[in-house]
């Protein structure tokens, strides 16, 4: 065993010092709102109202929970997403790993031509108005179809699953296969797909979490609320402040406020549920994903 | 014999040679898996582009994009006349130079920063909790930043007051928006954007960083002089990249955080787009807004993407 052993020099020590001071720094900025809303969503709302819940939750309450689940909206919206995104992602999916072994393969005669073509659009498009008017002759206008449909495949993505083939999928498989008959259909399925889970992970985390967040959709194209996505109800109480008067009976006008406030913690949460659920476990994913990304464009 | 290898040379005139032949049957399988994303682009992508042609038109529904006249520049000389013109191009140019200078050099101080980190566990902590913000919605941020900003109980104002300051009613202050969205979009993918230069930093070649050890380089120097020029290459290609898309400031954000109030430094062109087409139903005027913009992007990426090759040999193509 040799290792060279090397003193810290008096400038390392300095730089280590800041260093762990300037990431802690980093750590309690990007930390402390998402923990400012966990324990005010659970405080007494005038307690928050009035800045005294800092560090700890003041006086637990669960109204605010109480009250998200009596609101008919917000799991109308939560059952829409759940479903745009699931059938939304495994359509994505789907396409896009149809898409990227043509593009994989090294003896494929069209290859640079599809590849101009799919890159053509990452730079032009025909903006808002003519792509509205796409989706309006098509009749998707305020259907459901329109949310799984639109944006079906993401350029990059087909480009990263496609380096990920040629890198990880011995072209030998290839070889062995059709000597032995096998057609593309059928090594597709049988070799492709099953080798292909890692990418499989990363994509179903880039187009799932799209799908979640997406509410620029559900804007342009829907106008019916009992199609809309979890977002578009977020944005009519989180940002416009718009809380149905029914829900909210109150002749004290100033606690109602104050429990519409306690309400929007407890929202922020129940809406990213889901996702703070999976985040643990697709972590690796999305280190390896980027990693593949940037292999090569 | 001979009769067959004329017939063969005759064929291959008259329609396409034996080889390109048998590579399409033996690709055309091939063709069918891109046959349904093909469509797709066309639908979605390409047709939207033919139709862009309405910007040069009068678009009347009932008469469709074929039917509705021609007008030629008409839109475009509207647009660049009008009042809004300057403003929307500063808004739109001011927060994407001001979201580059703050935003840009942020994920790789982090990424060199994390490098340097000994402690694994640490490291993995700070990593963990600097990448959530991304998962979050835009809705959900924006919802975030109105609570934390409001006057009355924000914590941002209840701190200000602590200090004995007054509130600021930061989101009805124009002149607070473009730091607004430039600060909250920093803490949303700052972490997000460091995991690139972490992928180019973890390419190093071990041995030069064992070398300048031994040669006592401090932690300082080794990032001066290996880790920076190591993740050059990455960090020019995404600098060309933001520089291309410098006129597409996110419609969704800016939207969202618009009121009346901060509309004079709000507006941008997307979100002007967006309500002179979809609400104000003015298809013609607001596709040539849209194309405008458009030519712009496409027009910085080019001569960007020129200017790196010349000046640092890495470049898009």
């Amino acid at each position: 065993m040799k290792t060279i052993s090397i003193k810290r020099s008096r400038e390392d020590i300095i730089f280590d010092t800041m260093n762990y001071f300037l990431l802690s720094l980093a750590l309690i900025v990007v930390l402390y709102p998402l923990y400012f809303i966990i324990i005010a969503s659970i405080s007494n709302p005038v307690a928050v109202q009035s800045g005294k819940v800092i560090f700890v939750p003041v006086q637990v309450t669960f109204e605010g929970y109480k009250k998200i689940f009596e609101y008919k909206d917000i799991w109308i919206g939560y059952r829409n997403t759940l479903m745009y995104t699931f059938l939304g992602t495994l359509i994505n999916i789907f396409l896009t790993m149809l898409m990227a072994y043509p593009l994989s393969r090294k003896k494929f005669s069209g290859k640079r031509v599809v590849m101009i073509f799919l890159i053509i659009t990452m730079y032009f498009n025909g903006g808002l108005i003519p792509t509205y008017l796409v989706v309006k002759n098509l009749g998707l206008l305020n259907n459901w179809m329109v949310m799984v449909v639109v944006g079906a495949i993401n350029v990059f993505n087909v480009i990263i699953t496609r380096s990920f083939m040629e890198n990880t999928i011995p072209e030998e498989l290839y070889e062995a296969a059709t000597i032995d008959g096998s057609s593309h259909f059928q090594y597709f399925f049988k070799v492709v797909l099953p080798l292909s889970k890692a990418i499989m992970a990363v994509l179903a985390l880039y187009y799932g979490v799209a799908h979640w967040n997406d509410y620029f959709k559900g804007l342009i194209y829907l106008k019916d609320n009992n199609l809309y996505p979890l977002q578009l109800i977020l944005r009519g109480i989180l940002v416009q402040n718009d809380v149905s008067d029914t829900m909210m009976d109150m002749e004290d006008a100033e606690r109602r406020q104050a429990l519409v406030e306690l309400m929007k913690y407890g929202l922020i949460i129940v809406s990213s549920i889901p996702v703070l659920i999976i985040y643990p476990f697709m972590q690796k994913y999305f280190i390896k994903g980027v990693m593949i990304g940037s292999v090569k464009g | 014999m001979k009769v067959i290898s004329l017939n063969e040379n005759k064929n291959r005139h008259i329609f396409f040679s034996k080889k390109t032949f048998i590579t399409l049957r033996k690709d055309y399988q091939l063709y069918l898996f891109l046959l349904p994303g093909i469509i797709y682009f066309i639908i979605f992508h390409y047709i939207p582009m033919y139709g862009v042609q309405i910007a040069f038109r009068d678009f009347i529904d009932i008469k469709g994009i074929w039917g509705s006249p021609w007008v030629g520049l008409k839109h475009f000389e509207r647009f660049i006349s009008s009042y809004q013109f300057w403003r929307l191009m500063i808004n739109t140019l001011g927060i994407s130079f001001y979201q580059l200078a703050a935003g840009f050099p942020i994920p790789i101080l982090l990424a060199l920063m994390l490098n340097q980190t000994v402690n694994k566990r640490f490291k993995k902590v700070v990593q963990t909790v600097t990448y959530a913000p991304h998962f979050i919605s835009i809705v959900v941020l924006v919802g975030m930043i109105q609570m934390f900003l409001s006057p009355r109980n924000g914590f941002v104002n209840v701190m200000l007051m602590a200090l004995g300051k007054d509130p600021i009613v930061f989101l009805a202050k124009a002149e607070w928006y473009k730091t607004i969205y430039v600060l909250s979009g920093i803490w949303q993918g700052a972490g997000w954007g460091s995991i690139i230069y972490l992928a180019a930093l973890a390419g190093i070649n071990i041995e030069l960083y064992e070398a300048a050890k031994v040669d006592g380089a401090s932690k300082f120097q080794i990032i001066r002089h290996i880790d920076i020029p190591g993740i050059m290459p990455t960090a020019v290609i995404l600098l060309i990249l933001s520089l291309g898309r410098i006129m597409n400031v996110g419609f969704q954000k800016a939207y969202l955080l618009q009121n009346d109030m901060n509309l004079k430094s709000s507006e941008i062109i997307s979100t002007y787009v967006y309500k002179v087409g979809l609400i104000e139903a003015q298809y013609s005027y607001s596709a040539a807004i849209g194309l405008f913009n458009t030519i712009i992007n496409i027009i910085l990426l080019v001569s960007v993407n020129r200017l790196a090759k010349k000046l640092t040999e890495t470049s898009l193509w």
